[in-house]
């Protein structure tokens, strides 16, 4: 076990310094002013702010002297400064329970929700219930979720008037109910799938059988035999899916207006506040390498099969 | 992983002319028993009614005898559908149903263009980590746990940031450097489990080299499980792109994408949904489409599940 959890640590460095390379080639190694570059065209930069991210960055100095700053900062949780010279992380401090409490909202739902239309459609397998939830899943992993987000935000808060669609104002649950189920969209089907293909899978196993010939109810051989021993791959998926969430919800918190990390990306993307934009997708990328090998590593503690060769 | 192509092994070794692109087994029969079903011919149909539009749209476009989408007049404004417009009109007085007949070609243009670049990338990183391993496995390998070690969006989001320019090349360039690995991952398990099978050990002893078998060996035979998943990969790219371009880092303005169209939507559509929901319905219809059809092309042709 203890070597286990090593070597998926150990993994994970390359990879930790790979995306932040990228991140900082793309961003800071461009030929080309890269303060002015991060700024977009038509925004003028004052030479104050210039000097403060250049100096911030020590733009001056050899590139890998530069990224190895970079790094080391990251490391502290410096995530850089913005265009008016304020650090990042003082944004991000003021934002990220709203992301939070987004994503583990759309989470439970995602897992009830799909859980329970994988059960349903696989006791129900080729019968109506099954093919309207297999259909039903392909309608909405063909509609673009933020499409969706819109027409439920037209329909349900602006001409029915039934929930707030805009902002939190009414706190928590109220305010995050319609973002958290649009956003669900994106995983309710895969979950259903996957939880639909194990459930067959196992409904036709020996120890079913033998839980049966023991006399059980059929209610307690589904749920207790059959449901418990199909989640383990399910579980797997929604801890990945947790990865996404946390980092995926820029365009969802845009269209509510729900002040989180990612509508903080998508105002600075509008107002053309570059080191934001790149600071907090930064965060976002650390944030989702972290929970992946979080999962990892609690996945293989529940589920003594899955080791790395 | 190694089980992934074992029904075409035996199929490729029956036929005594296994080299090269050889005819996959029941390939004719499959396309026509496809061919009669609905679930394949009617998103094949709009896939094919929606590229059309996307190379001649003003064929499309003046259906209603409004075919140009840059003449405006602003008394129109945000108005409704009208005779002529059976759209209506946007905020500048456009024809709507011009400009989303137009805003297909935009769309279509990077939905192709990713995904035939990432496809380039795929077989032929995929060739190189699955058929020699060793060093090139092993930097391949870890350049791809890199990439899937971002959140999609996010890390296009940053390099988008960056770019000045934003045209279909340089989007498309963006999206297909975020999208390569899945399917290179695929092609590298696939060439792998083809480089141990024997007509591959057979050309190898009568002398082919490492290009020659891979090229005519190989790759044809590796190939399926990464080619049918290229329409699936045609709708997530267009989904991609109209999200980029709705948050503003993808196309801009002069170019009319259904993303760009519901970019600008953003601020009217209390007042004039059908701004919102023209582009919406047909972006949402070519994704559902190329989604369905690849769907129906993956049940059919990839032998895993058979």
């Amino acid at each position: 076990m203890g070597s286990y959890l090593l070597r998926r640590v150990l993994l994970m460095v390359p990879v930790l310094l790979g995306t932040t390379f990228v991140i900082y080639a793309a961003v800071y190694a461009l030929p080309g002013d890269p303060v002015q570059a991060l700024a977009g065209p038509d925004h003028m930069v004052t030479p104050a702010a210039a000097a403060a991210i250049k100096a911030h960055y020590h733009l001056g100095d050899p590139f890998l002297v530069q990224y190895w700053h970079y790094l080391v900062g990251l490391l502290h949780g410096d995530f850089g400064i913005d265009l008016n010279n304020t650090p990042v992380s003082a944004v991000i401090e003021a934002s990220w329970p709203v992301t939070v409490k987004l994503a583990l909202m759309t989470w439970v739902i995602e897992a009830v929700v799909g859980v329970a239309l994988g059960f349903l459609a696989a006791l129900r397998a080729g019968r109506a219930t099954d093919i309207a939830v297999l259909g039903g899943s392909s309608l909405i992993l063909g509609v673009p979720y933020f499409i969706t987000a819109y027409v439920a935000q037209v329909f349900l808060g602006v001409k029915l008037g039934w929930f707030p669609v805009s902002g939190t104002d009414d706190g928590w649950p109220l305010s995050y109910l319609v973002p958290a189920l649009c956003l669900a969209l994106l995983g309710v089907p895969e979950i259903s799938r996957l939880t639909r293909a194990s459930i067959l899978e196992n409904l036709g196993a020996d120890f079913v059988d033998t839980a049966t010939a023991k006399g059980l109810s059929r209610a307690r051989v589904l749920v207790r035999h059959v449901l418990r021993t199909s989640l383990i791959p399910v579980v797997s998926m929604l801890g990945t899916n947790l990865g996404y969430l946390l980092s995926g919800t820029i365009l969802i918190e845009g269209i509510f207006n729900l002040p989180g990390l990612g509508y903080q990306v998508f105002q600075s993307v509008q107002q053309h506040d570059g080191p934001t934009v790149v600071g907090i997708s930064t965060l976002l990328v650390l944030v989702f390498l972290l929970v992946n090998l979080v999962v990892d590593l609690l996945y293989g503690v529940l589920d003594p099969r899955i080791r790395l060769d | 992983m190694t089980s992934a192509l074992q029904p075409t092994a035996p199929a490729a070794a029956a036929e005594p002319a296994a080299a090269g692109p050889a005819a996959r087994p029941g390939e004719p029969g499959t396309l026509r028993r496809l061919l009669r079903r609905p679930r394949f011919f009617l998103p094949l149909g709009v896939v094919v009614l929606l590229c059309a539009m996307a190379a001649v749209p003003s064929a499309f476009a003046g259906w209603f005898g409004h075919g140009d989408p840059h003449q405006c007049s602003l008394e129109h404004s945000g108005q409704g559908p009208a005779p002529g417009h059976p759209f209506g009109f946007d905020v500048q007085g456009c024809d709507l149903y011009s400009n989303v007949v137009h805003g297909a070609r935009d769309s279509i243009s990077i939905g192709l263009l990713t995904t035939a670049l990432t496809l380039v990338v795929a077989v032929v990183l995929g060739s190189l980590a699955g058929y020699f391993g060793g060093v090139a496995d092993m930097l391949i390998s870890r350049l791809m746990d890199v990439f899937f070690g971002f959140p999609m969006l996010v890390g296009m989001i940053v390099v988008l940031e960056t770019f000045s320019v934003h045209s279909i090349l340089s989007v498309s360039l963006v999206l297909a450097l975020f999208s390569w690995p899945v399917l290179t991952r695929i092609m590298r398990s696939s060439v792998l489990a083809t480089r141990g099978l024997d007509y591959v050990t057979a050309a190898r002893e009568l002398g082919a080299g490492p290009v020659r078998i891979l090229l005519r060996h190989a790759i044809p035979n590796a190939i399926m499980p990464v080619a049918v998943l290229t329409s699936i990969n045609i709708g997530g790219v267009i989904t991609a792109e109209a999200s980029l371009t709705f948050l503003g880092v993808g196309l801009t303005a002069p170019a009319i994408s259904w993303g760009v169209q519901l970019n600008s939507a953003q601020q009217y559509f209390t007042t004039h949904p059908g701004l919102l929901l023209f582009p919406a319905l047909f972006l949402s219809l070519a994704v559902l489409s190329f989604v369905l059809l690849g769907d129906c092309l993956r049940d059919a042709f990839d032998p895993r599940l058979r």
